[in-house]
C-alpha cells in the first residue's frame, strides 16, 4: 500500500512507463489504483516508429502487471522520506508479507 | 459472474474486481510496414490477465496517419510471407549456432505480448 500511496503523489506528474514487452510510453500521470494500474494523458511513445498500433493514441490506461519500470521526475521523490515510510511499514507487520 | 455472488472478505472483493473487458463491434488490425488490413471481429471478452494496455484513439491523430489501409487479403498474403521469412531466417541462424556449438532455444524475445 506504500506504493500506492507514494505514486498517488506523483499524479499530475510526467512520467514514462517502460513496459515488459518493451514499450515505453511517456505522458501526464492521471490516476493509479490499488493494483498500480495507471492512466496517462497526452501520451507519446518512445520509438514510435515501431509501434504503429498506438501512433493515434492520446490517452490510456495500462494494467499494472505488465508494467516493469516507471521513470521518475526525480526532483518529485523525497527518498529519505520514502525509505523512512518503506522502514515503518515493515515494522506494522513483523512477521513475513502482510 | 455470479449476481448473487457475496463477498466475504475485502480480498476476495478486491481479487474479484479486473481489467475484464467487453468489445463491441471490434476490428482486428494487422500492420506490416506502413500498410494495415482490418478484419471485423465482433464482440469481445477479454479476461483481465491478459490486457496489457487501453487506448483512446484519437480521432484527429489517426487522420493525419501515414498508414495506408490495404484490403485485407492483400494483408494476410504480405504477412504470410513476412513470417515465412522470420522462419527461414530463424532456421538458418539456428543451424548456423548449433554448427558453432551453440544451443538453441525458441525463446522470441520481447514477442511476449
Amino acid at each position: 500500500m506504500l506504493f500506492y500511496s507514494f505514486f498517488k503523489t506523483l499524479v499530475g506528474q510526467q512520467v514514462t512507463v517502460e513496459l515488459k514487452n518493451d514499450l515505453a510510453i511517456t505522458g501526464l500521470l492521471v490516476s493509479v489504483d490499488q493494483f498500480l494500474n495507471i492512466k496517462l494523458d497526452n501520451i507519446k511513445v518512445v520509438e514510435e516508429s515501431r509501434y504503429p498500433h498506438m501512433m493515434a493514441v492520446k490517452n490510456c490506461f495500462i494494467r499494472g502487471s505488465v508494467v516493469r519500470y516507471v521513470q521518475l521526475p526525480a526532483a518529485s521523490v523525497d527518498t529519505a522520506l520514502l525509505q523512512d515510510a518503506a522502514r515503518r511499514e515493515r515494522q506494522q507487520q513483523p512477521a513475513g508479507r502482510k | 459472474m455470479d449476481s448473487f455472488q457475496i463477498f466475504t472478505t475485502s480480498t476476495s472483493l478486491v481479487d474479484s474486481v479486473d481489467t475484464n473487458l467487453v468489445l463491441q463491434d471490434t476490428i482486428e488490425r494487422i500492420y506490416v510496414g506502413d500498410a494495415y488490413g482490418d478484419i471485423p471481429r465482433g464482440i469481445f471478452i477479454i479476461r483481465g490477465e491478459n490486457v496489457v494496455l487501453l487506448g483512446e484513439i484519437d480521432l484527429d491523430k489517426e487522420d493525419e496517419s501515414p498508414l495506408r489501409e490495404v484490403p485485407v487479403e492483400e494483408m494476410l498474403q504480405i504477412q504470410r510471407e513476412e513470417m515465412e521469412a522470420k522462419v527461414r531466417r530463424d532456421k538458418l541462424r539456428n543451424k548456423l549456432l548449433h554448427e558453432h556449438g551453440f544451443s538453441v532455444d525458441n525463446a522470441d524475445f520481447g514477442e511476449q505480448y
